[in-house]
């Protein structure tokens, strides 16, 4: 049950990813593409999911304990600070040049594209990098 | 390369994305952010953390073949940028939301859902980024 409800959300989160558009690189960079071929379906993904997840977080997170854990797992940081900044400007960065994100890159492998694949393993070597540089540093 | 405007597919895959991350706070209670979700993977560490990474993950890289099952077609993905380019902007990626604790899902989704000034913070930075180095790449250097 425990795994099971995972995989099924997984398939939900990925038929989201799919649908939306996110999945597809092209219609993310026209998205941020005000200047040129702009297509502004992605900001009707962001409503879309906020629509769901704020009235949905609200309701959930009014009970004592999830269904299949012992308790929520919340992140307690509350800090802006340098990391955060300098690190989501890097992502953005890097968004803006691939056109793909983890959340639309991890069900585009499903799809067995090369493209797919490279940006995947790329990202996968960045979280690395950054591991090993945290332990470093 | 042109793409048309898909305000109802876009809105309804917007609220299908909601709708896992309610589930997974609702049953597990834990944030759908695919960067924590694929960090842990990368790590060892207890083996019931472990293996439910990996069935949210395999649900994910599954969903397209569910969708060509119903919809009976692949969904379109088109990747208008040079393979050096999916290297390079990978890279970067990994390292920003390594550093940054999250992405679009983490962040964009679900900590905005809680109101999370963190989140807020990241995703107003993460998005004009992005809109600039789109500036930049297409029309400043590759005009």
């Amino acid at each position: 049950m425990r795994l099971f409800s995972a995989l099924l959300i997984g398939l939900i989160f990925g038929s989201g990813i799919a649908l939306s558009g996110m999945i597809n690189p092209a219609k993310v960079l026209n998205f941020f593409d005000l200047a040129g071929d702009w297509d502004p379906s992605l900001a009707l993904v962001m409503a879309g999911a906020l629509a769901v997840a704020v009235p949905g977080y609200r309701l959930v997170l009014a009970r004592q304990r999830p269904a299949l854990a012992p308790a929520f797992q919340l992140p307690d940081t509350r800090r802006i600070d340098l990391k955060l900044v300098a690190g989501s400007i890097t992502f953005g960065i890097g968004w803006g040049i691939a056109g793909f994100c983890p959340g639309g890159a991890l069900p585009a492998l499903g799809t067995l594209r090369s493209e797919a694949l490279l940006f995947v393993a790329a990202l996968g070597g960045g979280l690395l990098i950054a591991r090993a540089l945290r332990r470093a540093g | 390369m042109s793409t048309s405007f898909t305000p109802f597919a876009s809105f309804g895959g917007g609220m299908l994305i909601g709708l896992a991350a309610v589930l997974l706070m609702a049953l597990h209670g834990r944030i759908l952010g695919v960067t924590g979700i694929l960090s842990g993977l990368l790590r060892r560490g207890d083996p019931r953390d472990w293996s439910l990474r990996a069935a949210l993950l395999l649900g994910m890289v599954l969903a397209p073949a569910g969708i060509r099952l119903i919809w009976g077609d692949w969904p379109s993905l088109q990747v208008p940028v040079p393979t050096a380019s999916l290297i390079g902007g990978g890279l970067l990626v990994g390292i920003g939301v390594s550093y940054g604790g999250g992405c679009t899902s983490g962040h964009g989704v679900c900590g905005n859902a809680r109101l999370s000034r963190r989140s807020i913070t990241a995703t107003l930075c993460f998005m004009a980024a992005a809109f600039a180095t789109v500036y930049v790449t297409r029309h400043l250097i590759g005009a």
